[in-house]
């Protein structure tokens, strides 16, 4: 890529100059058409998916029960009922779109920084630290509930960004391109999901309970996941959407936006947390959902050009409404019994992957 | 010189002792059969015993155990309650009961079969599904070993249980058991009341909602009392049920199997969203099981079986 670039970059003076003489990608500039496309889909999963439901409580009366919340009026579902819709699916179908969110822009991002298509929020060893932290307070503590106590979430927190502080660490001693530091994140990667195997098997009856974990989960939810997630989300999340001009200018190489002014590592190094910081959050309430960081930001980019100005706020909106979707499916195709959503990211990411690497080998 | 030829004596003296022993014992095959049902005031006698399992290998022991080791918690259970606790030398580490049991830091799913063959055992029972390479290793070694399967029922229990006495020298007494257990969880199951209408249940197995079918064995168990599961339309023995479904299904009793690894609660379960509009919350009709005696077909089945009783004349009072 770099040894295409026209030596007339070096030339340009300042970093705002505009219009910039390097090649801008394909559908450079955010429309609003775009962000509406997405928060239209968005919310129309949102209602299918509130509307539908295991305990089949009928579209028409939670569309009553919507209408009556909304205007006041009388509240057509029971006690249990409204227990049902207001403190089980509803809070699940928000954490959809927050997880989903995050994977998808934390994708994104790392796709961005790495150049590289094929990077997700799992490839620097986020995932695998999470799980190992996960597992030993699994271990370490039985009667800790997964789902509704602090102690996993803040495990799992942490062990993501252990993860990829440690893939930073040894990926920055061992060089500085992207390259090495996405070898070194297979290689904590790799060692991380070694050292939980270690662990699962000094106590294998915690082996059922953390073999869920890693499918992914929305099931035990009610709203305290949602808030716990929020803020580390909104504050990665606006990190992220203001990074989508750097994210371009290193996409045009380092010397190039050096010469912009940019400073590319620091760049690489703020992307990486935010990213990080989303990625942590989401796999610290839903375990490992894979596959939704990698599908999305490409259909963005397949859909709606290169440029990561689209790319990262768009990737959000999808992203969200892909895990809400893939959820209602979790909920539904094999109710009253539930799929793990794991399960339905990868049934429908494993394909998508396949075809993407002989499309690109094709090129 | 005459070393050599003192050395040859004793060789051939060892051979014909050889020969001797393997006459005497093929004797006493021949004279087997009709000892097989294991009645005789010597249980040894017995043997060789064959032992069948369902859809397990045939296993045959040339003589009376001696050193068991016992992989499966179920089996420990078993071998004690009909008297074979004497023999037992090794049993892994979920096996918590009896307190007696030569409990070793060892377990199915982890353990070789060197180690195994370090307690020197002239049988090994495991639970068949954790343990096909063990036993495989096992046998290598010419250790017999009997894999258990799970039972999906009463009677498949009391078969096992039969056929663990069989193969310990222990027959007798393990049909007595068989024949305890039956009677007394009869009276239990006739002792229950009169249902005016069924009853509905879940029994939870972890607290991200599996639970068990009457497919399973515990489900059987219920079953026996005229209960109906909530989760038998998810199919399976162990299904992962919606959360959703359950608040729907709003079941009169709820049995928590998952009080020691996950630690849950009666408390716990009410703190839950949205279950606090439960009929067997809100009446206090959630029963903490014994995780133990709820997922193995041993004989404390009739403890288990007494807690459903008692729930259920609980219930119908309130």
């Amino acid at each position: 890529m770099r040894d295409s670039r026209s030596p007339s970059v070096d030339t340009v003076e300042g970093p705002d100059t505009t219009p910039s003489p390097v090649r801008r990608p394909r559908g450079s500039t955010l429309r609003p058409v775009h962000l509406l496309l997405g928060t239209a889909v968005l919310a129309v999963l949102l209602l299918v998916s509130v509307l539908t439901g295991a305990a089949e409580l009928g579209w028409q009366r939670v569309l009553a029960e919507l209408g009556a919340q909304l205007t006041g009026g009388v509240s057509p579902l029971s006690e249990r009922e409204a227990a049902i819709l207001w403190q089980l699916r509803v809070p699940r179908v928000v954490l959809a779109v927050l997880v989903g969110g995050a994977l998808a822009i934390s994708g994104a991002a790392f796709q961005g920084v790495f150049r590289n298509p094929l990077a997700d929020p799992y490839l620097l060893g986020a995932a695998a630290g999470a799980g190992l932290s996960v597992t030993v307070v699994v271990t370490a503590v039985p009667q800790v509930n997964l789902g509704s106590t602090g102690i996993a979430q803040v495990a799992a927190f942490l062990g993501a960004l252990g993860g990829v502080g440690l893939t930073w660490l040894i990926g920055r001693s061992a060089g500085p391109d992207t390259a090495t530091l996405v070898l070194a994140g297979v290689a904590v990667g790799a060692f991380l999901t070694a050292a939980q195997t270690f662990v699962q098997q000094l106590r294998v009856e915690s082996l059922q309970r953390v073999y869920m974990w890693i499918l992914g989960r929305l099931n035990t939810t009610g709203w305290d996941e949602v808030l716990t997630v929020l803020p580390a989300l909104c504050l990665a999340v606006v990190v992220l959407c203001a990074c989508g001009r750097l994210l371009d200018l290193l996409g045009t190489g380092d010397e190039e936006a050096a010469a912009l002014g940019v400073r590319p590592g620091r760049v690489r190094a703020l992307v990486l947390v935010a990213a990080s910081l989303a990625t942590a959050s989401a796999v610290s309430v839903a375990g490992l959902i894979g596959f939704v960081g990698l599908v999305v930001p490409h259909l963005v980019r397949l859909a709606l050009g290169g440029s990561y100005r689209v790319i990262v706020p768009v990737s959000l909106l999808f992203g969200g409404a892909f895990l809400v979707g893939a959820d209602m499916l979790a909920r539904t195709v094999m109710a009253p019994a539930e799929l793990p959503i794991g399960v339905i990211t990868a049934f429908t990411g494993a394909p998508f992957f396949a075809l993407l690497l002989h499309t690109s080998r094709r090129r | 010189m005459s070393r050599t030829i003192g050395f040859r004596r004793g060789v051939t003296l060892l051979l014909a002792l050889v020969a001797l022993l393997a006459g005497a014992t093929s004797c006493a095959q021949r004279s087997s059969p009709d000892k097989e049902t294991g009645r005789g005031d010597d249980p040894a006698s017995a043997f060789p015993v064959r032992v069948e399992l369902p859809g397990q290998d045939p296993v045959t022991l040339p003589e009376q155990p001696k050193r068991i080791v016992s992989l499966s918690p179920t089996a420990t259970e078993v071998l004690y309650e009909i008297g074979a606790g004497e023999q037992v030398v090794a049993v892994d580490e979920y096996s918590t009961y009896p307190e007696r049991a030569p409990r070793e830091d060892i377990s199915a799913l982890n353990v070789g079969a060197s180690t195994v063959s370090d307690y020197r055992p002239d049988l090994v029972i495991a639970q068949a599904g954790n343990a096909g390479e063990l036993a495989k290793g096992l046998r290598e070694l010419d250790i017999p070993v009997l894999l258990t399967p799970s039972a999906t029922d009463l009677p498949a229990a009391y078969e096992q249980m039969k056929a663990l006495g069989r193969a310990t020298g222990h027959g007798d007494e393990a049909s007595d058991t068989v024949r305890r257990i039956r009677s007394e969880i009869d009276e239990l199951v006739r002792q229950a009341p009169e249902p005016e209408r069924s009853l509905t249940y879940y029994h939870e197995v972890s607290p991200d909602h599996f639970t068990a079918t009457s497919k399973s064995f515990v489900g059987s168990v219920y079953e026996k009392f005229g209960l109906d599961n909530i989760a038998d339309s998810a199919g399976g023995k162990f299904p992962q049920l919606s959360e959703e479904r359950i608040l729907r299904a709003d079941p009169d009793m709820i049995f928590l199997a998952d009080t020691k690894t996950a630690g849950v609660s009666e408390q716990a379960v009410g703190n839950r969203p949205g279950w606090q509009t439960l009929t067997a919350v809100r009446q206090g009709h959630v029963y903490e099981l014994n995780e133990d005696v709820a997922s193995r077909w041993g004989p404390r089945v009739v403890e288990l079986a007494r807690s459903i009783s008692e729930a259920i004349d609980d219930t119908r009072r309130s």
